[in-house]
Protein backbone atom coordinates (compact mmCIF):
# COMPACT_ATOMS: atom_id res chain seq x y z
CA UNK A 1 0.00 0.00 0.00
CA UNK A 2 1.18 3.49 -0.81
CA UNK A 3 2.16 5.63 2.14
CA UNK A 4 0.84 9.15 2.42
CA UNK A 5 1.82 11.71 5.06
CA UNK A 6 3.05 10.39 8.38
CA UNK A 7 4.61 6.95 8.54
CA UNK A 8 3.03 4.14 10.55
CA UNK A 9 5.90 4.29 12.99
CA UNK A 10 5.41 7.94 13.87
CA UNK A 11 1.62 7.79 13.83
CA UNK A 12 1.73 4.74 16.08
CA UNK A 13 3.85 6.48 18.69
CA UNK A 14 1.72 9.61 18.39
CA UNK A 15 -1.53 7.72 18.99
CA UNK A 16 -0.08 5.78 21.90
CA UNK A 17 1.73 8.72 23.48
CA UNK A 18 -1.12 9.84 25.77
CA UNK A 19 -1.72 6.30 27.03
CA UNK A 20 1.99 5.68 27.55
CA UNK A 21 2.38 9.01 29.34
CA UNK A 22 -0.50 8.21 31.70
CA UNK A 23 0.85 4.75 32.47
CA UNK A 24 4.33 6.12 33.12
CA UNK A 25 3.24 9.05 35.27
CA UNK A 26 0.44 7.54 37.33
CA UNK A 27 1.58 3.91 37.59
CA UNK A 28 5.26 3.32 36.79
CA UNK A 29 6.68 6.41 38.43
CA UNK A 30 4.75 5.98 41.71
CA UNK A 31 6.02 2.42 42.04
CA UNK A 32 9.60 3.58 41.58
CA UNK A 33 8.95 6.38 44.03
CA UNK A 34 7.53 3.85 46.52
CA UNK A 35 10.72 1.83 46.09
CA UNK A 36 12.74 4.97 46.83
CA UNK A 37 10.58 5.99 49.81
CA UNK A 38 10.83 2.52 51.29
CA UNK A 39 14.55 3.13 51.88
CA UNK A 40 13.87 6.15 54.09
CA UNK A 41 12.64 6.79 57.56
CA UNK A 42 9.77 9.07 56.48
CA UNK A 43 6.82 9.72 58.73
CA UNK A 44 4.57 12.62 57.69
CA UNK A 45 3.85 13.37 61.33
CA UNK A 46 7.59 13.89 61.91
CA UNK A 47 8.82 15.12 58.51
CA UNK A 48 11.95 16.60 60.07
CA UNK A 49 13.27 13.14 60.94
CA UNK A 50 13.43 12.01 57.32
CA UNK A 51 16.63 10.02 56.79
CA UNK A 52 18.05 7.30 54.59
CA UNK A 53 17.87 3.99 56.43
CA UNK A 54 18.60 1.43 53.70
CA UNK A 55 16.82 -1.90 54.22
CA UNK A 56 15.71 -1.09 57.78
CA UNK A 57 12.03 -0.70 56.84
CA UNK A 58 12.04 -4.09 55.15
CA UNK A 59 13.74 -5.67 58.14
CA UNK A 60 11.15 -4.29 60.50
CA UNK A 61 8.21 -5.29 58.27
CA UNK A 62 9.54 -8.80 57.65
CA UNK A 63 10.40 -9.38 61.29
CA UNK A 64 6.97 -8.23 62.50
CA UNK A 65 4.14 -10.61 63.24
CA UNK A 66 1.66 -8.20 61.66
CA UNK A 67 2.98 -8.64 58.12
CA UNK A 68 3.23 -12.42 58.26
CA UNK A 69 -0.18 -12.83 59.82
CA UNK A 70 -1.71 -10.55 57.18
CA UNK A 71 0.18 -12.45 54.51
CA UNK A 72 -1.19 -15.80 55.71
CA UNK A 73 -4.69 -14.33 56.00
CA UNK A 74 -4.48 -13.03 52.44
CA UNK A 75 -3.20 -16.36 51.12
CA UNK A 76 -5.99 -18.15 52.99
CA UNK A 77 -8.72 -15.85 51.65
CA UNK A 78 -7.27 -16.03 48.13
CA UNK A 79 -6.83 -19.81 48.05
CA UNK A 80 -10.22 -20.66 49.54
CA UNK A 81 -12.28 -18.12 47.62
CA UNK A 82 -10.60 -18.74 44.26
CA UNK A 83 -11.02 -22.53 44.62
CA UNK A 84 -14.70 -22.18 45.46
CA UNK A 85 -15.14 -19.67 42.65
CA UNK A 86 -13.53 -22.03 40.15
CA UNK A 87 -15.93 -24.85 41.06
CA UNK A 88 -19.03 -22.66 41.25
CA UNK A 89 -17.92 -20.63 38.25
CA UNK A 90 -17.54 -23.77 36.16
CA UNK A 91 -20.99 -24.98 37.19
CA UNK A 92 -22.42 -21.57 36.45
CA UNK A 93 -20.70 -21.42 33.06
CA UNK A 94 -22.17 -24.82 32.14
CA UNK A 95 -25.56 -23.60 33.31
CA UNK A 96 -25.31 -20.39 31.29
CA UNK A 97 -24.24 -22.43 28.29
CA UNK A 98 -27.04 -24.97 28.59
CA UNK A 99 -30.00 -23.22 30.14
CA UNK A 100 -32.86 -22.24 27.88
CA UNK A 101 -35.31 -21.78 30.74
CA UNK A 102 -35.37 -18.13 31.89
CA UNK A 103 -32.24 -17.61 29.80
CA UNK A 104 -32.38 -13.82 29.68
CA UNK A 105 -33.26 -13.43 33.34
CA UNK A 106 -30.47 -15.81 34.28
CA UNK A 107 -27.85 -13.95 32.27
CA UNK A 108 -29.05 -10.64 33.62
CA UNK A 109 -29.05 -11.72 37.27
CA UNK A 110 -25.54 -13.09 36.94
CA UNK A 111 -24.38 -9.56 36.13
CA UNK A 112 -25.89 -8.18 39.33
CA UNK A 113 -23.07 -9.18 41.70
CA UNK A 114 -20.52 -8.00 39.14
CA UNK A 115 -22.14 -4.59 38.75
CA UNK A 116 -22.78 -3.84 42.40
CA UNK A 117 -20.27 -1.66 44.25
CA UNK A 118 -18.02 -3.89 46.39
CA UNK A 119 -18.50 -1.65 49.41
CA UNK A 120 -22.27 -2.02 49.05
CA UNK A 121 -22.05 -5.81 48.68
CA UNK A 122 -19.81 -6.01 51.76
CA UNK A 123 -22.26 -3.89 53.77
CA UNK A 124 -25.28 -5.89 52.58
CA UNK A 125 -23.71 -9.14 53.77
CA UNK A 126 -22.43 -7.49 56.94
CA UNK A 127 -25.96 -6.34 57.83
CA UNK A 128 -27.37 -9.74 56.87
CA UNK A 129 -25.04 -11.49 59.33
CA UNK A 130 -25.36 -8.81 62.00
CA UNK A 131 -26.72 -10.29 65.22
CA UNK A 132 -29.00 -7.28 65.76
CA UNK A 133 -30.08 -6.22 62.27
CA UNK A 134 -29.57 -9.37 60.25
CA UNK A 135 -31.92 -12.07 59.05
CA UNK A 136 -29.35 -14.88 58.96
CA UNK A 137 -29.31 -15.61 62.69
CA UNK A 138 -33.12 -15.87 63.05
CA UNK A 139 -33.14 -17.96 59.86
CA UNK A 140 -30.54 -20.40 61.19
CA UNK A 141 -31.89 -20.22 64.73
CA UNK A 142 -28.46 -19.31 66.13
CA UNK A 143 -27.09 -16.37 68.04
CA UNK A 144 -23.64 -15.84 66.57
CA UNK A 145 -21.70 -12.59 66.40
CA UNK A 146 -20.22 -13.58 63.04
CA UNK A 147 -17.86 -10.69 62.51
CA UNK A 148 -16.65 -10.63 66.10
CA UNK A 149 -14.82 -13.97 65.87
CA UNK A 150 -11.99 -14.88 63.59
CA UNK A 151 -13.31 -18.08 61.95
CA UNK A 152 -16.86 -16.91 61.27
CA UNK A 153 -15.52 -13.52 60.11
CA UNK A 154 -13.41 -15.27 57.48
CA UNK A 155 -16.50 -17.22 56.47
CA UNK A 156 -18.47 -14.02 55.88
CA UNK A 157 -15.57 -12.33 54.07
CA UNK A 158 -15.05 -15.31 51.78
CA UNK A 159 -18.78 -15.67 51.17
CA UNK A 160 -18.97 -12.02 50.12
CA UNK A 161 -15.94 -12.35 47.89
CA UNK A 162 -17.32 -15.52 46.26
CA UNK A 163 -20.75 -13.98 45.75
CA UNK A 164 -19.29 -10.86 44.20
CA UNK A 165 -16.77 -12.41 41.83
CA UNK A 166 -18.05 -15.86 40.80
CA UNK A 167 -20.03 -14.30 37.91
CA UNK A 168 -16.86 -12.79 36.48
CA UNK A 169 -15.10 -16.15 36.73
CA UNK A 170 -18.11 -17.84 35.12
CA UNK A 171 -18.17 -15.41 32.19
CA UNK A 172 -14.49 -15.96 31.50
CA UNK A 173 -15.02 -19.73 31.65
CA UNK A 174 -18.12 -19.45 29.47
CA UNK A 175 -16.03 -17.78 26.79
CA UNK A 176 -13.72 -20.81 26.83
CA UNK A 177 -16.67 -23.19 26.90
CA UNK A 178 -18.22 -21.78 23.75
CA UNK A 179 -14.98 -22.53 21.90
CA UNK A 180 -15.34 -26.27 22.54
CA UNK A 181 -16.58 -27.76 19.24
CA UNK A 182 -20.10 -29.17 19.65
CA UNK A 183 -19.61 -31.90 17.01
CA UNK A 184 -16.76 -33.35 19.07
CA UNK A 185 -19.06 -33.66 22.09
CA UNK A 186 -21.82 -35.09 19.89
CA UNK A 187 -19.44 -37.68 18.46
CA UNK A 188 -18.35 -38.71 21.96
CA UNK A 189 -21.98 -39.00 23.00
CA UNK A 190 -22.66 -41.31 20.03
CA UNK A 191 -19.61 -43.35 21.02
CA UNK A 192 -21.28 -43.91 24.38
CA UNK A 193 -19.35 -41.47 26.60
CA UNK A 194 -21.43 -40.31 29.54
CA UNK A 195 -21.81 -36.66 30.59
CA UNK A 196 -18.93 -36.77 33.08
CA UNK A 197 -16.59 -38.46 30.60
CA UNK A 198 -17.44 -35.91 27.92
CA UNK A 199 -16.78 -33.09 30.39
CA UNK A 200 -13.54 -34.42 31.88
CA UNK A 201 -11.99 -35.85 28.70
CA UNK A 202 -13.03 -33.25 26.11
CA UNK A 203 -14.39 -30.03 27.58
CA UNK A 204 -11.93 -29.64 30.45
CA UNK A 205 -8.69 -30.18 28.47
CA UNK A 206 -9.88 -27.85 25.70
CA UNK A 207 -10.75 -25.22 28.28
CA UNK A 208 -7.36 -25.26 29.97
CA UNK A 209 -6.19 -21.88 28.59
CA UNK A 210 -9.48 -20.21 29.56
CA UNK A 211 -9.26 -21.72 33.05
CA UNK A 212 -5.70 -20.46 33.51
CA UNK A 213 -6.64 -16.95 32.39
CA UNK A 214 -9.62 -16.90 34.75
CA UNK A 215 -7.50 -18.22 37.63
CA UNK A 216 -4.75 -15.66 36.99
CA UNK A 217 -7.17 -12.73 36.96
CA UNK A 218 -9.03 -13.86 40.03
CA UNK A 219 -5.96 -14.86 42.04
CA UNK A 220 -4.30 -11.49 41.49
CA UNK A 221 -7.55 -9.74 42.26
CA UNK A 222 -8.24 -11.74 45.41
CA UNK A 223 -4.69 -11.18 46.67
CA UNK A 224 -5.33 -7.43 46.55
CA UNK A 225 -8.54 -7.78 48.61
CA UNK A 226 -9.24 -4.57 50.51
CA UNK A 227 -12.81 -3.27 50.31
CA UNK A 228 -14.61 -6.28 51.77
CA UNK A 229 -12.29 -6.70 54.76
CA UNK A 230 -12.14 -2.96 55.42
CA UNK A 231 -15.93 -2.70 55.51
CA UNK A 232 -16.68 -5.90 57.39
CA UNK A 233 -14.00 -6.03 60.10
CA UNK A 234 -11.49 -3.20 59.44
CA UNK A 235 -8.93 -5.92 60.08
CA UNK A 236 -10.15 -6.67 63.61
CA UNK A 237 -10.25 -10.28 64.91
CA UNK A 238 -6.91 -10.86 63.16
CA UNK A 239 -8.47 -10.70 59.70
CA UNK A 240 -6.10 -8.04 58.38
CA UNK A 241 -4.89 -8.56 54.80
CA UNK A 242 -1.69 -7.21 53.22
CA UNK A 243 -3.53 -4.39 51.43
CA UNK A 244 -5.03 -3.30 54.75
CA UNK A 245 -1.61 -3.34 56.42
CA UNK A 246 -0.29 -1.14 53.61
CA UNK A 247 -3.27 1.23 53.75
CA UNK A 248 -3.08 1.62 57.53
CA UNK A 249 0.66 2.28 57.50
CA UNK A 250 0.45 4.78 54.63
CA UNK A 251 -2.81 6.61 55.12
CA UNK A 252 -3.89 6.04 58.73
CA UNK A 253 -0.46 6.32 60.36
CA UNK A 254 1.10 8.47 57.60
CA UNK A 255 4.30 6.42 57.82
CA UNK A 256 5.33 6.63 54.18
CA UNK A 257 8.66 4.86 54.64
CA UNK A 258 7.35 1.76 56.38
CA UNK A 259 4.12 1.77 54.33
CA UNK A 260 6.09 1.91 51.09
CA UNK A 261 8.11 -1.11 52.16
CA UNK A 262 4.81 -2.98 52.65
CA UNK A 263 3.59 -1.73 49.26
CA UNK A 264 6.77 -2.93 47.53
CA UNK A 265 6.47 -6.34 49.21
CA UNK A 266 2.87 -6.66 47.98
CA UNK A 267 4.07 -5.71 44.53
CA UNK A 268 6.73 -8.43 44.67
CA UNK A 269 4.10 -11.01 45.74
CA UNK A 270 1.90 -10.03 42.80
CA UNK A 271 4.80 -10.38 40.36
CA UNK A 272 5.59 -13.80 41.83
CA UNK A 273 1.97 -14.95 41.38
CA UNK A 274 1.95 -13.66 37.79
CA UNK A 275 5.22 -15.45 37.01
CA UNK A 276 3.90 -18.75 38.35
CA UNK A 277 0.87 -18.47 36.08
CA UNK A 278 2.91 -17.42 33.07
CA UNK A 279 5.00 -20.54 33.63
CA UNK A 280 1.71 -22.45 33.68
CA UNK A 281 0.62 -20.86 30.40
CA UNK A 282 3.90 -21.92 28.83
CA UNK A 283 3.40 -25.54 29.87
CA UNK A 284 -0.26 -25.52 28.81
CA UNK A 285 0.65 -24.08 25.42
CA UNK A 286 3.48 -26.53 24.76
CA UNK A 287 1.23 -29.41 25.83
CA UNK A 288 -1.38 -28.13 23.40
CA UNK A 289 1.25 -28.02 20.66
CA UNK A 290 2.37 -31.56 21.44
CA UNK A 291 -1.20 -32.87 21.26
CA UNK A 292 -1.63 -31.30 17.86
CA UNK B 1 -32.44 -25.91 17.93
CA UNK B 2 -31.76 -29.49 18.86
CA UNK B 3 -34.20 -31.39 21.01
CA UNK B 4 -33.60 -31.13 24.73
CA UNK B 5 -32.33 -34.17 26.62
CA UNK B 6 -34.33 -36.29 29.03
CA UNK B 7 -36.75 -34.68 31.46
CA UNK B 8 -34.83 -35.16 34.75
CA UNK B 9 -31.76 -33.48 33.29
CA UNK B 10 -33.97 -30.64 32.16
CA UNK B 11 -35.43 -30.22 35.63
CA UNK B 12 -31.91 -30.21 37.06
CA UNK B 13 -30.87 -27.27 34.88
CA UNK B 14 -34.11 -25.41 35.64
CA UNK B 15 -33.61 -25.83 39.36
CA UNK B 16 -30.04 -24.61 38.95
CA UNK B 17 -31.21 -21.52 37.08
CA UNK B 18 -33.69 -20.63 39.79
CA UNK B 19 -31.09 -21.18 42.49
CA UNK B 20 -28.57 -18.91 40.76
CA UNK B 21 -31.13 -16.15 40.17
CA UNK B 22 -32.13 -16.37 43.83
CA UNK B 23 -28.55 -16.21 45.14
CA UNK B 24 -27.61 -13.35 42.84
CA UNK B 25 -30.57 -11.20 43.82
CA UNK B 26 -30.76 -12.03 47.54
CA UNK B 27 -28.40 -9.32 48.90
CA UNK B 28 -29.93 -6.71 46.61
CA UNK B 29 -33.42 -7.56 47.81
CA UNK B 30 -32.13 -7.46 51.39
CA UNK B 31 -30.57 -4.01 51.09
CA UNK B 32 -33.71 -2.65 49.40
CA UNK B 33 -35.79 -4.14 52.20
CA UNK B 34 -33.52 -2.61 54.87
CA UNK B 35 -33.69 0.79 53.21
CA UNK B 36 -37.50 0.72 53.35
CA UNK B 37 -37.83 -0.41 56.95
CA UNK B 38 -38.90 2.36 59.34
CA UNK B 39 -36.16 3.13 61.89
CA UNK B 40 -38.06 1.31 64.62
CA UNK B 41 -38.19 -1.92 62.59
CA UNK B 42 -34.52 -1.99 61.51
CA UNK B 43 -33.63 -4.55 64.13
CA UNK B 44 -36.64 -6.84 63.76
CA UNK B 45 -34.52 -9.53 62.09
CA UNK B 46 -37.03 -10.07 59.31
CA UNK B 47 -36.04 -10.31 55.68
CA UNK B 48 -39.02 -8.33 54.42
CA UNK B 49 -40.22 -5.00 55.83
CA UNK B 50 -43.53 -5.06 57.71
CA UNK B 51 -44.20 -1.46 56.70
CA UNK B 52 -42.45 0.64 54.09
CA UNK B 53 -41.17 4.13 54.70
CA UNK B 54 -39.02 6.53 52.69
CA UNK B 55 -37.59 8.22 55.79
CA UNK B 56 -34.03 7.01 55.17
CA UNK B 57 -34.10 8.33 51.61
CA UNK B 58 -35.32 11.69 52.86
CA UNK B 59 -32.59 11.65 55.51
CA UNK B 60 -29.69 11.04 53.10
CA UNK B 61 -30.89 13.63 50.61
CA UNK B 62 -31.57 16.10 53.42
CA UNK B 63 -27.95 15.84 54.56
CA UNK B 64 -25.13 17.61 52.68
CA UNK B 65 -22.80 14.60 52.55
CA UNK B 66 -24.60 12.15 50.30
CA UNK B 67 -25.72 14.50 47.49
CA UNK B 68 -22.14 15.85 47.34
CA UNK B 69 -20.70 12.34 47.17
CA UNK B 70 -23.19 11.34 44.49
CA UNK B 71 -22.25 14.36 42.39
CA UNK B 72 -18.53 13.61 42.89
CA UNK B 73 -19.01 9.97 41.92
CA UNK B 74 -20.98 10.75 38.77
CA UNK B 75 -18.66 13.55 37.65
CA UNK B 76 -15.37 11.80 38.43
CA UNK B 77 -16.43 8.46 36.95
CA UNK B 78 -17.84 10.11 33.81
CA UNK B 79 -14.74 12.22 33.11
CA UNK B 80 -12.38 9.32 33.86
CA UNK B 81 -14.42 7.11 31.51
CA UNK B 82 -14.34 9.68 28.74
CA UNK B 83 -10.58 10.10 29.01
CA UNK B 84 -9.77 6.40 29.35
CA UNK B 85 -11.91 5.48 26.35
CA UNK B 86 -10.43 8.29 24.27
CA UNK B 87 -6.82 7.32 25.06
CA UNK B 88 -7.75 3.66 24.68
CA UNK B 89 -9.29 4.25 21.25
CA UNK B 90 -6.16 5.92 19.93
CA UNK B 91 -3.80 3.33 21.40
CA UNK B 92 -5.90 0.33 20.34
CA UNK B 93 -6.08 1.67 16.79
CA UNK B 94 -2.31 1.91 16.65
CA UNK B 95 -1.95 -1.59 18.13
CA UNK B 96 -4.37 -3.27 15.74
CA UNK B 97 -3.67 -1.35 12.56
CA UNK B 98 -0.15 -0.01 12.52
CA UNK B 99 3.16 -1.82 12.40
CA UNK B 100 5.31 0.07 14.81
CA UNK B 101 7.79 -0.85 17.48
CA UNK B 102 5.82 0.60 20.41
CA UNK B 103 3.09 -2.06 20.16
CA UNK B 104 4.74 -4.45 22.54
CA UNK B 105 5.56 -1.68 24.98
CA UNK B 106 1.94 -0.50 25.15
CA UNK B 107 0.48 -4.00 25.40
CA UNK B 108 3.08 -5.05 27.96
CA UNK B 109 2.51 -1.89 29.97
CA UNK B 110 -1.23 -2.42 29.89
CA UNK B 111 -0.84 -6.01 31.03
CA UNK B 112 1.47 -4.96 33.87
CA UNK B 113 -0.95 -2.27 35.04
CA UNK B 114 -3.88 -4.68 34.95
CA UNK B 115 -1.99 -6.79 37.48
CA UNK B 116 -0.93 -3.83 39.59
CA UNK B 117 -1.83 -3.77 43.28
CA UNK B 118 -3.33 -0.27 43.70
CA UNK B 119 -2.09 -0.19 47.29
CA UNK B 120 1.46 0.01 45.87
CA UNK B 121 0.80 3.44 44.37
CA UNK B 122 -1.48 5.14 46.92
CA UNK B 123 1.45 6.16 49.14
CA UNK B 124 3.43 8.02 46.47
CA UNK B 125 0.25 9.52 44.97
CA UNK B 126 -0.87 10.64 48.44
CA UNK B 127 2.50 12.30 49.02
CA UNK B 128 2.67 13.88 45.56
CA UNK B 129 -0.97 14.98 45.44
CA UNK B 130 -0.56 16.74 48.78
CA UNK B 131 2.48 18.64 47.62
CA UNK B 132 1.03 19.73 44.26
CA UNK B 133 -2.47 20.44 45.53
CA UNK B 134 -4.31 17.51 43.91
CA UNK B 135 -5.22 15.83 47.20
CA UNK B 136 -8.98 15.78 47.73
CA UNK B 137 -9.73 17.09 44.23
CA UNK B 138 -11.59 15.57 41.25
CA UNK B 139 -8.44 15.49 39.14
CA UNK B 140 -6.64 13.63 41.91
CA UNK B 141 -9.06 10.72 41.45
CA UNK B 142 -9.67 11.06 37.71
CA UNK B 143 -5.98 10.51 36.93
CA UNK B 144 -5.62 7.15 38.70
CA UNK B 145 -9.02 5.91 37.48
CA UNK B 146 -8.17 6.83 33.92
CA UNK B 147 -4.80 5.14 34.13
CA UNK B 148 -5.89 1.97 35.84
CA UNK B 149 -8.78 1.43 33.44
CA UNK B 150 -6.62 1.96 30.36
CA UNK B 151 -5.71 -1.75 30.07
CA UNK B 152 -9.40 -2.69 30.11
CA UNK B 153 -10.20 -0.03 27.51
CA UNK B 154 -7.26 -0.96 25.27
CA UNK B 155 -8.05 -4.69 25.41
CA UNK B 156 -11.76 -4.40 24.75
CA UNK B 157 -11.27 -1.87 21.97
CA UNK B 158 -8.51 -3.90 20.30
CA UNK B 159 -10.73 -6.97 20.40
CA UNK B 160 -13.58 -5.04 18.77
CA UNK B 161 -11.30 -3.31 16.27
CA UNK B 162 -10.04 -6.68 15.04
CA UNK B 163 -13.59 -7.53 13.93
CA UNK B 164 -14.00 -4.38 11.87
CA UNK B 165 -13.91 -4.73 8.05
CA UNK B 166 -10.76 -2.71 7.53
CA UNK B 167 -11.01 -2.92 3.72
CA UNK B 168 -13.34 0.05 4.03
CA UNK B 169 -10.57 2.05 5.59
CA UNK B 170 -8.11 0.97 2.95
CA UNK B 171 -10.60 2.01 0.26
CA UNK B 172 -10.99 5.41 1.89
CA UNK B 173 -7.22 5.85 2.08
CA UNK B 174 -6.81 4.88 -1.57
CA UNK B 175 -9.47 7.47 -2.38
CA UNK B 176 -7.22 10.07 -0.86
CA UNK B 177 -8.27 10.24 2.80
CA UNK B 178 -5.49 10.55 5.35
CA UNK B 179 -5.14 7.93 8.06
CA UNK B 180 -6.74 10.28 10.57
CA UNK B 181 -9.67 11.07 8.27
CA UNK B 182 -10.21 7.38 7.61
CA UNK B 183 -10.12 6.76 11.34
CA UNK B 184 -12.67 9.38 12.31
CA UNK B 185 -15.08 9.00 9.38
CA UNK B 186 -15.03 5.28 8.72
CA UNK B 187 -13.75 3.48 11.77
CA UNK B 188 -15.22 5.44 14.66
CA UNK B 189 -18.85 4.81 13.62
CA UNK B 190 -18.12 1.10 13.08
CA UNK B 191 -16.35 0.87 16.41
CA UNK B 192 -19.15 2.59 18.34
CA UNK B 193 -20.58 -0.58 19.94
CA UNK B 194 -17.11 -1.56 21.20
CA UNK B 195 -16.50 1.93 22.48
CA UNK B 196 -19.81 1.85 24.30
CA UNK B 197 -18.99 -1.50 25.92
CA UNK B 198 -15.57 -0.27 27.00
CA UNK B 199 -17.16 2.87 28.42
CA UNK B 200 -19.64 0.92 30.56
CA UNK B 201 -16.94 -1.35 31.99
CA UNK B 202 -14.55 1.54 32.68
CA UNK B 203 -17.37 3.47 34.33
CA UNK B 204 -18.16 0.49 36.57
CA UNK B 205 -14.51 0.32 37.67
CA UNK B 206 -14.37 4.01 38.55
CA UNK B 207 -17.81 3.92 40.17
CA UNK B 208 -16.83 0.87 42.24
CA UNK B 209 -13.41 1.98 43.47
CA UNK B 210 -12.94 2.43 47.18
CA UNK B 211 -9.19 2.27 47.86
CA UNK B 212 -8.13 5.36 45.86
CA UNK B 213 -11.16 7.28 47.09
CA UNK B 214 -10.41 6.39 50.70
CA UNK B 215 -6.73 7.29 50.37
CA UNK B 216 -6.82 10.39 48.17
CA UNK B 217 -9.88 12.29 49.40
CA UNK B 218 -10.93 13.56 52.79
CA UNK B 219 -13.95 15.87 52.44
CA UNK B 220 -17.14 16.42 50.46
CA UNK B 221 -15.03 18.20 47.83
CA UNK B 222 -14.09 14.94 46.12
CA UNK B 223 -15.16 12.02 48.31
CA UNK B 224 -17.08 9.54 46.17
CA UNK B 225 -20.04 7.42 47.22
CA UNK B 226 -18.20 4.20 48.22
CA UNK B 227 -15.91 6.17 50.53
CA UNK B 228 -18.76 8.31 51.82
CA UNK B 229 -20.85 5.24 52.66
CA UNK B 230 -17.91 3.52 54.32
CA UNK B 231 -17.22 6.55 56.49
CA UNK B 232 -20.86 7.49 57.21
CA UNK B 233 -21.16 8.28 60.87
CA UNK B 234 -24.23 7.85 63.00
CA UNK B 235 -25.29 9.76 66.06
CA UNK B 236 -22.57 8.06 68.09
CA UNK B 237 -19.28 6.60 66.99
CA UNK B 238 -20.40 3.05 67.57
CA UNK B 239 -23.80 3.41 66.03
CA UNK B 240 -23.81 2.52 62.33
CA UNK B 241 -26.58 4.45 60.56
CA UNK B 242 -27.88 1.25 58.97
CA UNK B 243 -30.97 2.77 57.38
CA UNK B 244 -29.08 5.64 55.75
CA UNK B 245 -26.36 3.31 54.49
CA UNK B 246 -28.96 0.98 52.99
CA UNK B 247 -30.82 3.83 51.30
CA UNK B 248 -27.59 5.30 49.89
CA UNK B 249 -26.59 1.84 48.66
CA UNK B 250 -29.87 1.42 46.82
CA UNK B 251 -29.56 4.86 45.21
CA UNK B 252 -26.11 4.07 43.80
CA UNK B 253 -26.89 0.46 42.88
CA UNK B 254 -30.22 0.45 41.08
CA UNK B 255 -29.44 2.86 38.21
CA UNK B 256 -26.25 0.99 37.38
CA UNK B 257 -28.05 -2.36 37.51
CA UNK B 258 -30.64 -1.08 35.05
CA UNK B 259 -27.88 -0.05 32.64
CA UNK B 260 -26.22 -3.45 33.09
CA UNK B 261 -29.42 -5.31 32.41
CA UNK B 262 -30.27 -3.19 29.38
CA UNK B 263 -26.89 -3.84 27.80
CA UNK B 264 -26.11 -7.28 29.19
CA UNK B 265 -25.11 -8.81 25.84
CA UNK B 266 -22.51 -6.17 25.13
CA UNK B 267 -21.14 -6.30 28.63
CA UNK B 268 -20.70 -10.06 28.55
CA UNK B 269 -19.00 -9.72 25.17
CA UNK B 270 -16.74 -6.98 26.50
CA UNK B 271 -15.78 -8.83 29.67
CA UNK B 272 -14.74 -11.91 27.78
CA UNK B 273 -13.22 -10.16 24.76
CA UNK B 274 -9.98 -9.21 26.45
CA UNK B 275 -9.46 -12.60 28.03
CA UNK B 276 -10.09 -14.73 24.98
CA UNK B 277 -8.58 -12.71 22.20
CA UNK B 278 -5.99 -10.70 24.11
Amino acid sequence: MKRRGISDERLGWLLCAPAIAAMLLVAAWPVLYALWLSLFRYDLRFPGQRAFVGWDNYTSVLSSGVWWEAFLNTVLITAVSVSIELLLGMALALLLHRALFLRRTLRASVLVPYGIITVVAALAWKFAFDPVTGFINPLLGVDTAWLAQRGPAFLVIILTEVWKTTPFMALLLLAGLTLVPQDLLQAARLDGANAWQRFSRITLPLMKPAILVALLFRTLDAFRIFDVVFIQTRGAQDTETVSLVGYHALITRLNLGLGSAVAVLIFVCVIAIALVFIQGFGTALSEGEAER
Amino acid sequence: MKRMAAYPENAFWRLGSLLVIGCALLPVAWIVSLSLKPAADLNDGRFLPQAASLEHYRAIFGDAQFPAALWNSVGIAAIATLLAVLLGMLAAYAIVRLRFRGRRLVLGGALAIAMFPPVAVIGPLFDLWRSIGLFDTWIGLILPYMTFTLPLAIWILSAFYREIPWELERAARLDGATALQAFFHIIVPLAAPGVFTAAILVFIFAWNDFLFAAALTSTNAARTVPAAIAFFTGSSRFDLPTGSIAAASVVVTLPLLLVLLAFQRRIVAGLTAGAVKG
